[in-house]
């Protein structure tokens, strides 16, 4: 699938968006409860903006110094025991990937959630060559069982609740059940526990990799990362080269802040830090760890003024946070990296050509600035796509020429005189019943954007500035007759 | 409380949108800011701050606009601005389309330091929260976004309404989410943006309040627009009127 998977006009995927009512309010419902329990949480942390401003400031450190600190962690993670792989690009990390499963002869293998290898479009491309993944989140599950894209980067399912979830397993995998949560997830665990015990292949992504210990870290609610990464004779752990922190204490500050910023908890049920494969003696944990590091477009990005974007830790706390995320769901972007997030990210990825629209996506309203654990200015970001956007020739010609004409008009009082005072009647001729420019003017272009769904009151016929200097005439010639008499 | 004379001369930034569809507003402002004993001039060039273009993306066509308005406001002591949003643009903004003009950085810096919100400018310079405005209602406050978040000016706003004699404040559910207006983002993607100002209006509704008051025409348009349909399509049944915090100043003050 790669990033994107619905590569529809924007227009497009958000009407769809907008017309399924059932994802609309499960997301809105789904991000009240989140951000709720984010804010109590940050609420009892008292020098939460000096965590904030560390975790940036250990993000920035080891962007700055990024090659000093992948090949600390490589080297590290291969005394350990880890196989290093390289990956310049997805389709080379694919490669690695399919190399392994050939040695090895193996045809399926359980995997626990990981953007990266959503990235990549990993499954896509192990099912082409008959190796069939199994994902073991309960979210991914639900995904990859129903065919369907993510709607968010840490709770992909979010636009299903549980009758939708009951309904599907009732319908692909026999489920007979109700539409209990206990009940459904103890029949997933069920049916994924000989998954586990059956795989000889575990792959996980990484939150973040250790430079001074080589270790890998996974956060999960479920177990299931820990199964995947415990159970199978190898893992493969593939993950962004970014994903690093120089050492655990810098992993203690990021841990405070991803598991409250992504789930508004203060720890996750389970947390695991694995170094290389199983030692002699160990009972569990895999004979053969092999890590890929994927670069796909990163270095590009960290040499570009989108660095800050590379901080991400991908809490998703941005897009729990974002009004235009709330209305059009993660759908509505087409991409598997969804809201403010994901408009920074996906055209970085992927280009301005196949990106579309999605910068526009946004009221840049700075929510998400304001959550991003690691101080991301993610409405700047998106601001400074629009004006690369503009200067790079991606908006349409007519857009274009109307605002360049307008700038004119804009900076020049002048100019500014003659077109507001020429406008003014022309709002007013609009006027329909309600004393307002209501529905009846939606024939008109650009003017129909407002009125398809709001009121527009009119014009003026003085402005301010006409009634400002009539005012001070008036109290001028009073306080002179004031003096006369 | 009243000063006889003009004390403190400021130079009077009205924002387009009051300029243009709410005049009313900026005369309401005027008023209060004159009997708070200050001077106030429209510097005549001024025109718009340029915001909309380039946060479209439209920076280098927006660079005249933003000098016109670094120009027209050289040399004031004091800027007051009616308009948080921008406020925001010429302080916090402008620098970084400009950075490499050293003349216009030069003026720039000349004038940044001495722009005030008008909320921020009666609190923090005139050092006022009670300027004897009296009105008999229920209020809520739309905490707008670039304001609020992005010029840090959270309570200055608050101070103010609920110091008007007889009015009782009542805050609205996410009164800081986003109105859904954006700039040129309403136009542009207007169906997501209806949405978006759709649950404000509940939001604002739920409070059965008398009067929802903000600091930023813009998102006041945009709030009341959708009120309005409301109204027009008989969806809603509420009197509640949409009022900028200026015209809430300015009733019944110095009586």
């Amino acid at each position: 699938m790669g990033i994107l998977y619905d590569q529809a006009p924007l227009k497009d995927k958000v009407e769809r968006a907008l017309s399924d009512d059932f994802k609309h309010h499960a997301i809105e419902t789904a991000q009240d409860v989140i951000t709720q329990k984010r804010q109590a949480l940050v609420d009892q942390v008292e020098n939460w903006e000096d965590f904030r401003e560390k975790a940036a400031e250990i993000r920035n450190h080891v962007l700055e110094n990024l090659d000093y600190y992948v090949k600390q962690f490589a080297q590290n993670a291969e005394a350990a025991g880890c196989t290093m792989h390289y990956a310049p690009t997805a389709e080379d990390a694919i490669d690695t990937i399919l190399d392994i499963f050939d040695e090895l002869g193996e045809t399926s293998c359980v995997k626990s959630k990981s953007m990266m290898t959503e990235e990549i479009g990993l499954n896509e491309r192990l099912e082409e060559h008959g190796i069939h993944p199994i994902e073991t989140d309960c979210a991914e599950n639900i995904i990859q069982t129903a065919g369907d894209a993510p709607s968010h980067i840490v709770v992909p399912a979010l636009h299903f609740d549980r009758n939708a979830i009951r309904d599907l397993y009732r319908e692909r995998k026999g489920y007979t059940g109700t539409n209990d949560p206990e009940e459904i997830t103890h029949f997933l665990r069920t049916m994924l526990r000989s998954e586990f015990m059956n795989a000889h292949v575990g792959i996980t992504g990484c939150n973040f990799g250790v430079a001074e210990t080589g270790s890998c870290t996974l956060v999960s609610n479920e177990g299931n990362a820990r199964m995947a990464s415990t159970i199978p004779e190898t893992q493969i752990i593939v993950m962004g080269i970014e994903r690093i922190v120089p050492d655990l204490r810098s992993l203690d500050v990021m841990m405070e802040l991803l598991v409250r910023s992504a789930v508004g908890a203060k720890i996750t049920s389970s947390f695991s830090l694995n170094t290389g494969p199983a030692k002699p003696g160990e009972v569990d944990g895999p004979k053969t760890v092999h890590i890929v590091m994927v670069n796909n477009g990163r270095t590009n990005i960290l040499a570009s003024k989108y660095r800050p974007m590379l901080r991400c830790i991908r809490c998703g706390a941005c897009m729990n946070t974002c009004p235009v995320y709330r209305h059009i769901t993660g759908h509505g972007y087409g991409s598997i990296y969804p809201g403010p997030m994901g408009i920074v990210l996906t055209p970085l990825l992927v280009g301005y050509s196949k990106a579309e629209k999605l910068p526009y996506a946004c009221t840049l309203c700075g929510a998400c600035s304001d959550v991003c654990p690691v101080k991301i200015p993610l409405h700047d970001l998106i601001l400074k796509h629009r004006i690369d956007m503009v200067r790079l020739g991606y908006t349409p010609a007519v857009e274009s020429s109307l605002f360049t004409a307008g700038a004119k008009v804009f900076s020049n009082r002048l100019l500014y005189e003659i077109a507001t005072t020429v406008g003014a009647p022309g709002t007013q001729i609009l006027t329909g019943n309600s004393g307002h420019i209501d529905s009846g003017s939606v024939w008109i272009p650009v003017l129909n954007g407002w009125t398809y769904s709001r009121d527009l009151d009119v014009m003026k016929h003085k402005k301010f500035r006409t009634q400002l200097a009539e005012y001070q005439k008036q109290k001028q010639n009073r306080h002179q007759d004031q003096e006369d008499a | 409380m009243i000063e006889e004379r003009p004390i403190m001369k400021v130079a009077f930034f009205p924002g387009c949108m009051v300029d243009m569809f709410y005049p009313e507003v900026g005369m309401a402002a005027v008023r209060v800011l004159e009997r708070l004993g200050c001077d106030v001039v429209l510097p005549d060039n001024q025109v718009c701050c340029g915001q909309p273009f380039f946060n479209s993306g439209y920076s280098d066509a927006a660079k005249p606009m933003m000098k016109n308005v670094i120009d027209a406001y050289q040399g004031y002591e004091t800027i007051v601005s009616l308009t948080g949003s921008c406020a925001y643009a010429i302080k916090g903004e402008y620098q970084h389309f400009l950075e490499n003009d050293d003349e216009y950085s030069r003026k720039l810096a000349a004038i940044s330091s001495r722009i005030y919100e008008f909320t921020e400018f009666i609190v923090d310079v005139l050092g006022m929260t009670d300027v004897g405005a009296h009105l008999d209602g229920v209020v809520t406050y739309h905490k707008s976004c670039h304001l609020t978040r992005l010029l840090g000016i959270k309570e200055q706003p608050l101070q103010l309404i609920e110091n008007i004699h007889g009015l009782s404040y009542v805050e609205m559910p996410e009164a800081d989410r986003c109105c859904g207006f954006g700039g040129t983002f309403s136009v542009k993607e207007p169906e997501i943006s209806s949405h978006i100002v759709q649950e404000k209006v509940i939001n604002a509704l739920a409070t059965d309040a008398d009067y929802l008051c903000g600091a930023d025409q813009a998102c006041l348009m945009n709030i009341k627009g959708r009120l309005d349909r409301m109204r027009d399509r008989g969806e809603i049944i509420s009197t509640m009127k949409v009022v900028h915090i200026a015209q809430l100043l300015d009733l019944g003050m110095g009586k």
